[in-house]
């Protein structure tokens, strides 16, 4: 497998300019002569479907939920970074890139990350030209907001429903385009398979939710923009529709899957709360500028919050951070918060939480600007603890958040397959091992908006695709194959339910690949993974037909691709011999606990090839060369 | 505790639906709606009956998937939620709750208790956007826009999209929805250049897809999850009016 970068040479601050310049361009005319599939309609793919059809090509997008707007970007609650410097505090491109990159722990391509922080200030002008309502001051300027691993303000925001206004942003875009004829959209669709024609992406398999009918779709390239894979670990912030199967279906047709391991386990959650529980909620990070995350110094304290005195109480990110203290990164607040917990100090019935409290913000700025501040996240919190956050401290335990890992793409956002494109989460191109809160609606509007519709015109003009045929024999083994595994599962009429197996494949991860990961409970998974999914295959059950809206079907395809991805994870893991972000090997922490970092021999993304059915996957090394950055020990001390 | 649910099943589009009781296993009053309901999905897949099909995603409350009249009120009972921000601790120990789909002609059942809402991607596919390209937009600043107009704006822009508003009207009105995306525009300069085309486009639309009128009842506005105020379709009014005239 050949993995080339094509970073271009240069200057930091030229390569873009450079590279787009060189890449050759379609002319208008025979833009329309090219069909394009867009897979996903979130941020990344709802941006990049509306750019590439004002451009002129022809595109089909594609979404299993009811409407493109219903993607899992709505959900992002905090902001949007851009290196605007509105506020005068210093920040700069090369701020944001540097930030970017140390917060990544120094396992991203500097020319990607450069890029990213260079075209962020569009990002948010497109936006505003959209009609994105963004937070704005009394003068009518914008208003911005700090986030974690960040000593700037430079986070652009709409209350907390963030992610919501840029997705209804593109979403409207998406829209003019599909009412301009230029889309053509397919709601409650899910792609099930990637076809190749003589080593090409030429086109895919969907599913018809509702009918369950098969169908084929040809097109010059193809684009997958299908978000990351957190619902491995069963319990996450993420959507319950988030699933791998595209990027997936991909790999096992020869696409990369670049750092599967790395997972971004987000610090402020509302912990589970019985075996019931089907999906975690995420309380926005802001709430770390004004709350204080604590718990008692004394194992196995039960007394109440309120009636441990201040001297009892263990402010930990403060005490160990002091510089950054409760907004230290994610990854940092996270393995702290389990720290805490795994030394039986954890608070709350399962004793697995700690405090956030915002006693001190109240005393200090009084209950109504706390309450103007936080009350939508304060009564999201109420309606589902039963506890009230102004009288009683939060408890927030980390949970699955963001996957860092992803296919393996070059500097143009193509797979190494030719013609396969993936953009935003579902790439691993930009955050290294750990992303900075507010960095992923940056990374999948980049990518689609900016990035994108320049790459992608280089690759039509330098290829020169000659348009499959759907009728072609690919499509139809293909088609065969897919309706042979969904006879299959139907067919084993088991014992147990999907989520019976979903649930138990999830603890696997979050016990042996999660928080902390170590080389004998990754080969333990290694062991039953395998066992548990050839169970699956043969004790599951899911009742009614393929013909039919079958939510358990949709489901089970879902579970059956998490069980293949969790064993990649756990080889990923195991192979990465070093502590980096959001990836913890307990073996290598320094004396203090941190990560242990090892630049002399994991200096590199780590890239998997598919082998086949069983046997073990195949890893490739893409070095990561600093020749801007120094690599530092990653210091928020 | 245990709850008597009285649920629509409907197998397809065009089979006749019926109410089915069902009685719950044992629930957690910290059981979250949906999370009841898969509950009771387990049960029924172990039993071998043909599970409760109802739209859901994210989980909390953003994404406007899910859509459930419960005891006949859309998102059920407590202000400014939906479904899935629902918590079984607002119902008792041997309650009979009853569960059915949206109500609307515009929004037909595509089976149990999932519905089609595409007619509200048409009405904005219709002209619920600004028409700007990628690329070459002016820098962010350069226009100042009042913090109050950006609120309201923003009030109006919270609309999730959920489809509760038609489904709690008696006239199955899609005229908040509408009007929370005609105010959000109406209320930014941005907006401004094709505010007129805009109105005009989208009410065209909403007629075309047979939702109905709006007559005051504010229904809508009582179950919106965002608790989008009906004072936008005074505005929607106002600015249908003055395209019109």
């Amino acid at each position: 497998m050949k993995l080339d970068a094509k970073a271009p040479s240069g200057p930091l601050e030229k390569k873009w300019e450079k590279h787009k310049f060189e890449s050759k361009l379609v002319n208008p005319a025979n833009k329309r002569k090219f069909d394009v599939i867009m897979v996903g309609t979130g941020l990344a793919g709802g941006s990049a479907a509306a750019s590439l059809a004002e451009l002129g090509y022809k595109v089909k997008c594609f979404c299993f939920q009811d409407s493109a707007r219903r993607a899992h970007s709505i959900a992002a609650q905090g902001g949007i970074n851009a290196a605007k410097n509105y506020q005068n505090d210093g920040d700069s491109v090369y701020r944001l890139f540097y930030d970017t990159i140390k917060g990544g722990d120094f396992r991203a391509r500097e020319a990607n990350v450069y890029r990213l922080a260079e075209v962020s200030a569009n990002i948010i002008d497109q936006c505003v030209a959209q009609g994105v309502p963004f937070a704005r001051e009394y003068g009518g300027q914008l208003a911005n907001r700090s986030f974690g691993g960040a000593q700037v303000s430079r986070t652009f925001y709409a209350r907390g429903q963030t992610g919501q206004q840029l997705l209804l942003g593109c979403y409207a875009a998406l829209s003019r385009q599909i009412g301009l004829g230029n889309v053509k959209m397919f709601p409650r669709t899910e792609m099930l398979d990637l076809i190749l024609i003589d080593g090409a992406a030429r086109g895919i398999i969907t599913r018809d939710l509702v009918t369950g009918r098969m169908e084929a779709h040809a097109a010059d390239a193809i684009v997958l923009a299908t978000g990351g894979y957190s619902n491995v670990f069963f319990l996450s912030t993420n959507a319950m529709g988030c699933n791998t199967t595209a990027i997936w279906r991909a790999h096992k047709r020869g696409a990369a899957f670049a750092n599967p391991c790395y997972t971004q386990i987000h610090p402020t959650c509302i912990p589970a709360s019985g075996d019931y529980q089907s999906k975690l909620t995420l309380m926005s990070e802001s709430l770390r500028n004004d709350g204080r995350i604590w718990v008692p110094k004394k194992k196995g304290d039960t007394r109440a919050p309120r009636d441990i005195p201040e001297d009892e109480r263990d402010f930990y990110l403060e005490r160990k951070y002091p510089s950054f203290g409760n907004l230290a990164p994610r990854d940092i607040a996270s393995r702290a918060a389990k720290e805490a917990c795994d030394d039986g100090r954890g608070v709350g019935e399962s004793k697995r939480g700690v405090y956030l409290d915002f006693a001190d913000a109240i005393k200090r700025l009084g209950e109504n600007v706390v309450r103007e501040r936080y009350s939508n996240l304060f009564d999201m919190y109420e309606e589902i603890t039963d506890e009230n956050p102004y009288k009683v401290p939060m408890r927030i335990y980390p949970a699955p958040h963001y996957t860092m890992g992803g296919l393996w793409v070059d500097y143009n956002l193509m797979s190494n397959i030719p013609g396969l494109f993936v953009i935003g989460e579902a790439n691993f191109s930009d955050h290294g091992a750990n992303r900075l809160g507010a960095s992923a609606l940056m990374q999948g509007l980049a990518d689609g908006y900016f990035i994108l519709p320049y790459t992608i015109s280089h690759y039509f003009a330098t290829y020169k695709p000659q348009k499959a045929s759907s009728d072609r024999a690919e499509f139809k083994q293909a088609e065969t194959g897919i309706a042979t595994r969904i006879k299959r599962l139907l067919e084993v009429k088991g014992k147990r339910t999907v989520d019976s197996f979903h649930r138990e494949l999830g603890n696997l991860m979050w016990e042996g690949c999660g928080m902390a990961r170590n080389a004998a409970g990754l080969k333990k998974n290694l062991e039953e993974i395998p066992t548990l999914r050839e169970e699956y295959w043969r004790n599951v059950s899911i009742l009614g037909k393929n013909e039919e809206l079958n939510m358990s079907l949709e489901k089970a395809l879902r579970v059956a691709d998490f069980f293949e991805l969790a064993e990649l994870m756990c080889y990923d893991a195991l192979e990465r011999n070093e502590s980096c972000g959001g990836h913890f090997r307990e073996e290598y922490q320094t004396p203090e606990g941190e990560a242990r970092r090892d630049d002399a021999n994991y200096c590199y993304v780590s890239a998997w090839e598919y082998q086949g059915e069983g046997k073990p996957p195949s890893m490739h090394k893409e070095p990561l060369h600093f020749e801007f950055v120094h690599l530092a020990e990653r210091s928020y001390k | 505790m245990r709850v008597t649910l009285h649920v629509w099943r409907q197998a397809h589009a065009r089979a006749a639906g019926k109410m089915v009781k069902y009685q719950t296993p044992e629930i957690s009053p910290d059981m979250s709606f949906l999370e009841m309901l898969d509950v009771v999905n387990e049960d029924l897949t172990i039993k071998g009956e043909d599970p409760i099909a109802f739209d859901h995603d994210c989980r909390e409350g953003i994404c406007g998937t899910c859509s459930l009249m419960i005891n006949g009120i859309a998102h059920g009972p407590g202000r400014g939620k939906t479904t899935c921000q629902l918590y079984m601790r607002h119902f008792k120990n041997g309650d009979h709750i009853y569960v059915e789909p949206w109500r609307a002609k515009s929004f037909p059942v595509i089976k149990d208790l999932v519905v089609d809402r595409s007619a509200f991607d048409r009405i904005m596919a219709a002209g619920g956007f600004v028409s700007v390209n990628t690329g070459g937009a002016p820098d962010a600043n350069a226009v100042p826009i009042p913090k109050d107009e950006a609120e309201t704006a923003m009030d109006a822009a919270a609309c999730i999209g959920c489809g509760a508003c038609v489904a709690s009207c008696k006239n199955a009105s899609a005229m908040l929805f509408v009007a929370a995306k005609v105010s959000h525009l109406a209320h930014l300069p941005q907006g401004q250049p094709e505010r007129q085309r805009r109105v005009r486009s989208m009410v065209l639309k909403m007629d075309e897809e047979g939702f109905g009128n709006c007559t005051n009842q504010y229904e809508c506005e009582a179950v919106c999850p965002k608790e989008i105020s009906v004072k936008f379709i005074a505005k929607l009014n106002q600015e249908y009016l003055r395209a019109a005239l």
